[in-house]
């Protein structure tokens, strides 16, 4: 789908968007390939497909801003900010790991830049970005909180719980679902009743729409309107966004109950190519773009090698964290 | 000394803290019409809707959305209601609270309070009745208060509030209106310090919450026979006073532990096991519980009734360990 060529588009920031779904693509690619050789440990999903949401939307927050995301968080956790080194050692379970080989893919976080969780339990993550939302409406702080979450998510408990608590108490969160089609290996339609996340949502009073999520320009656009307006102190805003997962639920998923034409189809709508398109259309030479995808990938490269040396965490490491009362392997606790 | 209830004494402490840290603020359904006990009665007034809040019946969000203000930097006092209720939000306690600073490999820390009233009042039945401290005990992340009395209510909510950790704090509902004598001064109680209810030398007693009065009771009884009971109230369960067990072992020889909620797989169960991995050579009896049977508490009284341990099952489980002791080494 080839959009009209809107000239009053800033192209350096869209460059950016480019160079961060570059970035994004490429961690999940070689995640894939730690996956195959075995240095990845457990489940891992990508989010090869899905790009445009993650980078589109965490471009337009501040660092101050709380982000919540799914099992399927990589991409979010770069855009938000996080240093994919330690997320490679993460998912590796190395010395290093950005949650000290605790957490793995799907605990993936970085609090330094307001990434406040992957989660390993679908819609868990709804109610937690509302409760952030719910922290800074008490302190009178102007930042917000997003939580992204999956198609599947609307229709577990929380999200009817935590949509409800954030319009009854106004709280500046804005909810983005990413509906790619599937949860897990079921089509999300063969088990949602009604029209969706957002009808759902604005049943409940909360301004919500449904937009292109492969569409760089329609993400960052109605993303900037959605934040403009939380800040403003409008309440809760919900975005569902239509996509496609390009691969398998899980990393060794062959996906092998859709048919291979709609995958295809799918590839073509792919949304950095349509970036890319856009782009190119706006005079970026296809010789800088095409630069974007292999500097990206050199840097995953790098990152992959040094997560494969990395040592594992010193033994020590299971024990602490737990709370605050001491050892574990000590005393009464 | 100032005399006051259980229910006054954990207002008390509330309001101190909510006085003390602007961060604090409470949230739970009915809470500004004073919570469903009387346990907020007031609080509305001096400290406003948003920090004494009232809830949607949501409790996976009430419970949800407190960690994440949690983690946000406030310190939500959270009430279920009733325990029974906080199982409609066990995800959001033990997958998520509990574990969250662990697996965000400490980059998060969720200060918070779940208050759970629990315990059998007033024909309330299988829904409204149960004691499940036992199963948070299970869980790493969780601290777990079981106050008995006015002080340690007060003492112990004010150190949960000032805790970087998810507490699990279990006031019993028959107690509420328990008085007792609280300190005037703002006296906070460590986590894992049991308290001597009554001091002796023939059988250590252990219990806390509502059925640690039982146990008191049990224990007057028995010292009128010529049988004297030491009794250690637990006050938290997680983590417990091992020590303050140890010492009152060492010195009797026997143990009873009594509690409110099911034998099997109790706490009680715990207590037994590390007393007899630890001083099996000093034990002159078997180590005694006495504890709920394992089936849903009932409506009427008298079946209600046939579920609660009391004071004269605990006298006559004492004398039995006191009796059986010569020949047991
Ligand atoms: C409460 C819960 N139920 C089931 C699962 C197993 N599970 C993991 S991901 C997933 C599918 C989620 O689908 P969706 O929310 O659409 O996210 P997507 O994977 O498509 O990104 C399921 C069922 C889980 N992690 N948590
Ligand atoms: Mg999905």
């Amino acid at each position: 789908m080839i959009q009209p060529l809107n000239q009053n588009i800033d192209k350096d920031w869209f460059l950016e968007h480019h160079i961060m779904m570059h970035r994004i693509r490429a961690f999940e690619e070689t995640a894939a390939r730690a996956n195959q050789d075995k240095l990845v440990l457990g489940a891992i999903h990508l989010s090869i497909g899905q790009e445009a949401i993650a980078s589109g939307v965490c471009k337009n927050l501040m660092k101050e801003d709380f982000l919540l995301s799914t099992h399927r968080g990589h991409g979010h956790t770069l855009a938000k900010g996080a240093d994919p080194e330690a997320m490679m050692l993460e998912l590796l379970g190395r010395r290093g790991g950005i949650c000290k080989g605790k957490g793995g893919s799907m605990h993936i976080a970085d609090a330094s830049v307001g990434m406040l969780g992957a989660n390993g339990v679908v819609a868990a993550n709804i109610n937690i970005a509302t409760g952030a939302a719910h922290a800074i409406k008490l302190k009178r702080e102007t930042n917000i909180s997003c939580c992204i979450f999956g198609d599947g998510a609307i229709n577990r408990g929380p999200f009817l719980e935590g949509l409800n608590w954030s319009g009854v108490f106004n709280l500046p969160v804005l909810f983005v679902c990413e509906n790619n089609g599937f949860a897990s290996t079921t089509r999300t339609d063969a088990m949602t009743s009604g029209e969706g996340a957002a009808a759902r949502a604005r049943s409940m009073g909360i301004t919500a729409i449904e937009v292109d999520g492969n569409d760089i320009v329609s993400v960052d656009e109605i993303t900037r309107e959605y934040i403009a307006n939380i800040r403003n102190g409008n309440g809760p805003h919900l975005i569902s966004f239509n996509t496609y997962r390009l691969h398998g639920h899980t990393a060794s998923d062959p996906a092998s109950y859709r048919p291979a034409a709609e995958v295809e189809a799918a590839w073509k709508e792919d949304p950095i190519e349509r970036c890319s398109e856009l782009l190119s259309r706006l005079g970026i030479s296809r010789e800088i773009l095409n630069e974007h995808r292999k500097i990206a990938l050199e840097e995953m490269e790098r990152v992959y090698k040094t997560a494969k040396e990395a040592p594992w965490p010193s033994d020590d490491n299971a024990f602490s964290d737990v709370q605050d009362l001491g050892d574990p392997r000590e005393g009464a606790f | 000394m100032v005399k006051m209830t259980y229910a006054e004494a954990a207002k008390l402490a509330l309001a101190e803290e909510m006085r003390r840290d602007p961060l604090v603020w409470a949230i739970g359904e009915d809470l500004g019409r004073g919570g469903v006990f009387g346990q907020y009665l007031g609080l509305l007034n001096e400290f406003g809707p948003e920090r004494i809040s009232d809830a949607p019946i949501s409790e996976s969000a009430i419970m949800g959305a407190s960690v994440g203000a949690a983690m946000a930097g406030t310190r939500p006092v959270v009430e279920m209601r009733f325990a029974d209720f906080a199982l409609c939000a066990v995800d959001e306690l033990i997958n998520q609270a509990a574990k969250a600073r662990y697996m965000l490999g400490g980059q998060v820390k969720v200060p918070m309070v779940i208050r759970e009233p629990m315990g059998m009042w007033r024909s309330s039945a299988a829904q409204h009745s149960q004691s499940l401290e036992s199963w948070y005990t299970h869980i790493p992340g969780l601290v777990v208060a079981v106050p008995s009395t006015p002080a340690d209510n007060r003492g112990l909510l004010k150190t949960a509030i000032r805790s970087d950790d998810p507490v699990v704090y279990l006031e019993h509902k028959n107690i509420w209106g328990y008085e007792g004598d609280v300190p005037e001064d703002e006296t906070l109680i460590p986590f894992g310090k049991g308290r001597l209810e009554k001091e002796g030398d023939d059988i250590t007693i252990v219990s806390w919450s509502a059925q640690m009065h039982i146990a008191a009771n049990a224990a007057t009884l028995l010292q009128a026979e010529g049988i004297s009971a030491e009794l250690i109230d637990l006050r938290t369960l997680w983590p417990w006073d091992r020590q303050m067990v140890f010492d009152s072992v060492e010195k009797t020889g026997r143990l009873l532990i009594t509690h409110e909620s099911v034998s099997v797989g109790g706490f009680g169960a715990e207590i037994a096991a590390t007393v007899a991995e630890q001083l099996f050579s000093v034990l002159k009896s078997p180590i005694t519980r006495c504890a709920a049977p394992r089936v849903p508490i009932s409506y009427a009284p008298p079946l209600e009734a046939k579920i609660r341990v009391s004071s004269e099952q605990i006298v006559e489980a004492a004398r039995k360990s006191v009796a059986v002791s010569a020949g047991f080494k």
